[in-house]
């Protein structure tokens, strides 16, 4: 099972933080800033993972990597696959391209729901649904369209393009 | 209206905050909460979404807290538009807490709404938010609903429900009942997605609890063999990895259908797993190993270091049984050994420490430390942690070469940044204790530790200088020159040392002090043998050795024997020296040094050391006129009360010459409790007595041993007078007691053998030593790296307490602990036998063989499951009305009461039929 999705950048602010299991919001914090000390000290070029279990206790781990000025961070357990996730990470980053085309820190810092949106699509309740970038940019676009359509007054925020 | 005009958006939040100078932070988000407190309570809808998801953000990303907008995420949620539902459903699954947030029962009818709906879009956020927020209550109330979406046509939302269903499994067991058929029905589906989630959620359920999903085995099989998805064959590799251990006979199975996905060589995470399973549960299939091992090693040469990595954790699971797979792969290894990477380091660190055996221990240690020294201090330290502790295992299992070894721990403490000071102190003491043919090494490195004066001012190495003091003086007489080692003992710079430390220095200057003295009195009185002195102190020693073997410890004949060797003549350089060292001169001036150097410290303000300094002190007083006394005598002038002084000394020896063992670390609960002692008994009701009679308290006490207290009485009260020999003889028959006592007391009579055997010097039961050695040799076999021939010296005994070996080795028990979850996945699973193994006959008939293996352990499940209908008829009643009380507790009345009439109607039904049917169950749960 995934336990946590974390986006943060590489001063260690979070951009997206979704566990799966409910952690009180002081917790979260002071988990971001222990894993943001682990990964700021690794160099570049070394292997993406990293065993979590004084964070997260026995058989979690970490897998992380870095995309321009963001990390992005999977929290899982010993029932997933370490290079399946990696794989995810990449349908994840694919995803927030298609959506944001040359996706950036800002893309991410502006569209707080939209990026929960497309997690969503990808993960539920710690389970993987869908691995296809396509597909879930079908979804994603879809409800794009749904929020327009019933909401006159609010516009949705577009994806943040005037940088 | 005007309040939404001049609203701020999230985007405007956003924006300030990046805006903000550093420090203003907390100012604005204060600010911007107290707009957002203002607008959240707005009538209008579309404020109060913005409102909230601004509050969601702040919560999400700056941590503030938002618990009291809970009701408002309620009412929001219950919005006809969607982006408002949205935003709604997302502060409830960021913010909500399962299991303290009471509003969440108000959403249940929003959500029954919502997972209704015939808009996709809705059901699926519903479901989300479901997955995030789910209690007892909520998932109890949702199940019927959720069991329809498990049906649906939509297949994006078949497959998210089938995700939820984990956490409402969790929840709430009895949903199992419910949904659990359903969900292996769509294990038969052709749509990737929802089989993907399918397996996902029964991988989920096995690691939990691997014996109820037996019977899906087929099932897994046929997908195994026929599936070309990634995620779906890593899920089922990860189930069949928990069937396994419980059915071997699936590991024949599925062995080959494994080997091809690898030999396909498909995704690399694919492969890993594959990997990962065989090395894991298939490891005795020889073939697939090899197939493996050659796959681990494409990782190991991949230039990506993820690959690297898994690749050398794989091979540390194969390590555990097959040496040889590390083996083949050696330089791969100790190359990772250099990487940049610490985890790879590390990684390859603990698989070379696990090919350590006695034949290569030397060569791994010595390549490993060069390495230490090129490499940071972190990881030095790392590597010298692993080095002991391989070194240490059971007993020093690996360690044939004692000398080696203890001069390796002692180069060890050398290296400047060495932080495993405590390992090499512990190991050293230890290894003297265990290990007498390698006292003669370890006594030698001790002197070079303890006569270097740079060492002292590392305050790292404190504790081995304390290991190396204490065996200074306690094998002293193993030392080829005892006042150099008194010279370093007692060096100005000593001063540097902790006060612990230090009085261990003292305590040994002490036997070393001891020590010269008795040699040259027993030299010389050897030398003048005069024939009174002789018989008196043979009588005297015959007298000790009685004492020795009533007490069944080794005081030793032996060691006095050894004695005797070493000084007439069995190693003639020592011998020589230490004679011409021997002359009244020398001890004069040694006890002249001890004196001028401890003089000080009897005043010291460190109790230990003021302690430790002032006995020294007191014992050269004793002893310096009677020494005179003794040169006389040796002149010739033989007077009947100075030959009291070489026996004082000897008795005085003798304190310090029983030899230290280990004792084991349950000793104490071996000691057999006194008659009259009771430990266990509750004292609460003496505080009555002894509140009224305090005095008859101490009395009480003294009744257990009034001899020894009467004896020890005299013993203080005799001291000071006159007479020196009397008391001190005394005070040996009551060591001798006390010896007495360990032998009995310490070890349990059949232990005291083992130990007595254990003692002895190798050469004598030389058989036995071979046997045991060639023993070891005959277990190590297959893991030599390169055999040598020439190991012409048995390996030294290892002294070994049997019960410090029970009590190391940690008995796991495996318990099978049947939960709510397994109970009703397994009735389900049973209760539904005879349709699904039906259907699978009729389709699986290529899979006959795995069909019939399955089936008959799925024969005996149904057995016992048939048995349990049978005769525990009204059992299941009252199991579930046993649940029910549990869950009474946090259930309101009313609910339960209508829940009740559910459960009985639907337990009517599946009493009556049993098996099936969908159509019976279903309509009965949904009324």
């Amino acid at each position: 099972m995934i336990r946590g999705v974390i986006i943060m950048n590489d001063q260690g602010k979070p951009r997206l933080v979704k566990f799966y299991e409910f952690q009180p919001v002081e917790k979260q914090q002071e988990l971001i800033r222990s894993i943001y000390k682990i990964l700021c000290s690794r160099a570049d070029n070394v292997s993406n993972f990293v065993k979590v279990d004084s964070l997260f206790g026995p058989d979690v781990r970490l897998v992380y990597k870095t995309f321009a000025t963001l990390y992005f961070v999977f929290i899982f357990d010993n029932s997933e696959n370490e290079l399946a996730m990696l794989d995810l990470m990449q349908v994840f980053v694919e995803t927030l391209d298609k959506c944001f085309s040359n996706v950036c820190e800002l893309d991410i810092v502006f569209n707080f729901n939209k990026v929960h949106t497309i997690l969503d699509e990808i993960i539920l309740g710690g389970q993987v649904l869908e691995t296809s970038s396509s597909e879930v940019m079908k979804a994603v676009d879809e409800i794009s369209k749904l929020e327009r359509s019933g909401n006159s007054i609010i516009p949705s925020i577009p994806g943040w393009q005037g940088r | 209206m005007m309040d939404s005009f001049f609203q701020r958006s999230l985007e405007d939040i956003i924006k300030g905050l990046r805006l903000c100078p550093p420090g203003t932070e907390p100012t604005f988000i204060a600010k911007s909460l107290d707009d957002i407190r203002r607008e959240i309570k707005s009538s209008d809808r579309s404020t109060k979404a913005t409102a909230l998801q601004k509050l969601t953000y702040l919560h999400s990303i700056h941590g503030v807290d938002m618990s009291w907008a809970a009701f408002h995420s309620v009412e929001l949620a219950s919005s006809s538009t969607h982006s408002h539902k949205r935003i709604a459903f997302l502060s409830a699954s960021l913010s909500f807490n399962p299991s303290s947030t009471d509003v969440i029962l108000l959403l249940t009818h929003q959500l029954r709404k919502d997972l209704s709906s015939s808009n996709a879009h809705d059901v699926s956020l519903a479901l989300s938010t479901l997955s995030s927020i789910c209690n007892p209550d909520l998932c109890r109330d949702l199940t019927p609903e959720l069991f329809t979406l498990l049906g649906s046509s939509k297949f994006f939302v078949r497959k998210k429900a089938i995700a939820v269903v984990l956490r409402v499994f969790e929840e709430y067991p009895d949903a199992v009942r419910v949904c659990f058929k359903r969900i292996v029905e769509n294990l038969e589906t052709s749509d990737m997605g929802i089989l993907s989630a399918v397996v996902e959620l029964l991988c989920e359920l096995t690691v939990k609890e691997p014996r109820s999903y037996l019977p899906l085995a087929p099932e897994f099989y046929k997908i195994l063999v026929d599936s070309r998805n990634n995620w779906v064959l890593i899920k089922v590799l990860k189930i069949f990895a928990k069937l396994i251990p419980l059915e071997p006979r699936l590991g024949k199975r599925v062995v080959e259908p494994i080997c091809e996905h690898l030999r396909r060589m498909g995704a690399k995470s694919l492969a890993f797993e594959c990997v990962r399973m065989i090395v894991t549960s298939l490891s005795e299939h020889e073939s697939a190993l090899r197939l493996a091992v050659g796959t681990v090693r494409e990782f190991l040469l991949d230039d990506d270091p993820n690959l690297k990595y898994l690749g050398l954790q794989a091979l540390a699971i194969v390590a555990q049984k097959h040496m040889w797979a590390v083996l083949e792969n050696k330089e791969l290894v100790v190359k990772a050994l250099s990487d940049v990477d610490p985890n790879i380091k590390l990684e390859a660190l603990r698989l070379v420490m696990s090919t350590v055996s006695a034949d290569n221990v030397m060569d791994i240690c010595t390549i490993l430390i060069s390495h230490a020294l090129k490499s940071d201090p972190e990881f030095c330290n790392e590597i010298l942690g692993c080095i002991f502790l391989t070194c240490s295992r059971n007993f020093y299992e690996v360690i044939f070469d004692f000398e080696w070894y203890v001069s390796f721990l002692g180069e060890m403490a050398r290296i400047p940044y060495c932080q495993k000071g405590t390992e090499i102190e512990t190991q050293l003491v230890d290894i003297g204790m265990r290990v007498k043919d390698a006292r003669l090494e370890l006594v030698s490195v001790a002197r070079d530790l303890v006569i270097d004066p740079a060492l002292l001012g590392n305050p790292f190495v404190h504790g081995v200088l304390a290991a190396a003091a204490w065996i200074s003086g306690e094998y002293v007489n193993l030392s080829r020159n005892p006042f150099e080692l008194m010279e370093a003992l007692l060096q100005p710079r000593t001063s540097l040392l902790t006060p612990s430390v230090r009085s261990v220095y003292i305590q040994s200057a002490f036997k070393v002090l001891m020590f010269c003295i008795y040699s040259y009195v027993k030299l010389d009185g050897d030398d003048t043998s005069y024939p009174s002195g002789l018989t008196e102190s043979v009588s005297e020693r015959d007298l000790g050795r009685s004492f020795a073997t009533v007490g069944s410890e080794s005081l030793s004949d032996s060691e006095l024997d050894n004695e005797n060797v070493v000084i007439t003549g069995g190693q003639p350089p020592s011998f020589s020296s230490r004679k011409q060292h021997l002359t009244e001169e020398s001890i004069m001036g040694l006890i002249n040094l001890a004196e001028t150097n401890l003089g000080p410290l009897s005043g010291s303000d460190e109790v230990e050391i003021q302690d430790r300094a002032s006995n020294v002190l007191g014992f050269i007083k004793l002893v310096k006129p009677k020494l005179h006394g003794c040169l006389d005598q040796s002149r010739g002038d033989i007077m009947k009360d100075e030959l009291k002084a070489p026996e004082m000394i000897k008795l005085i020896y003798d304190l310090f010459s029983e030899e230290l063992g280990p004792v084991s670390l349950n000793a104490q609960e071996r000691v057999p409790l006194p008659d009259g002692l009771a430990l266990k008994e509750n004292l609460g009701d003496l505080e009555a007595i002894c509140g009224d009679v305090e005095f008859s308290l101490p009395m009480s006490f003294s009744l257990v041993k009034p001899q020894m207290a009467a004896q020890d009485s005299a013993h203080v009260l005799e001291c000071p007078s006159k007479e020196v020999c009397e008391p001190s003889s005394e005070s040996t028959s009551l060591l001798a007691e006390h010896r007495k006592r360990h032998g009995l007391y310490y070890l349990p009579p059949e232990d005291k053998e083992v130990v007595d055997k254990d003692y002895q010097p190798t050469r004598e039961p030389k058989g036995k030593a071979i046997d045991a050695t060639e023993d070891l040799v005959k277990l190590t076999e297959p893991f030599f790296v390169k055999k040598k021939s020439n190991r012409v010296k048995p390996r030294p005994v290892v002294v070994k307490l049997d019960d410090v070996e029970e009590a190391n080795v940690l008995v796991e028990k495996h318990e099978f602990k049947p939960d709510l979850l397994s109970g009703a996945v397994q009735e389900v699973l049973l209760g539904n036998e005879a349709t699904a193994s039906s259907s699978r006959k009729s389709s699986n008939k290529s899979n006959n063989d795995i069909t019939n293996t399955a089936e008959s352990s799925q024969a005996s499940f149904v057995g016992s499951g048939r048995r349990k209908h049978h005769t525990h008829g009204k059992g299941r009643t009252n199991r579930t009305s046993g649940k029910e009380k549990e869950e009474r507790s946090h259930k309101d009345e009313h609910k339960r009461d209508s829940r009740d009439h559910k459960h009985k109607s639907r337990q009517r039904a599946e009493g009556t039929l049993n098996v099936d049917v969908q159509s019976s169950v279903i309509p009965d749960f949904l009324l």
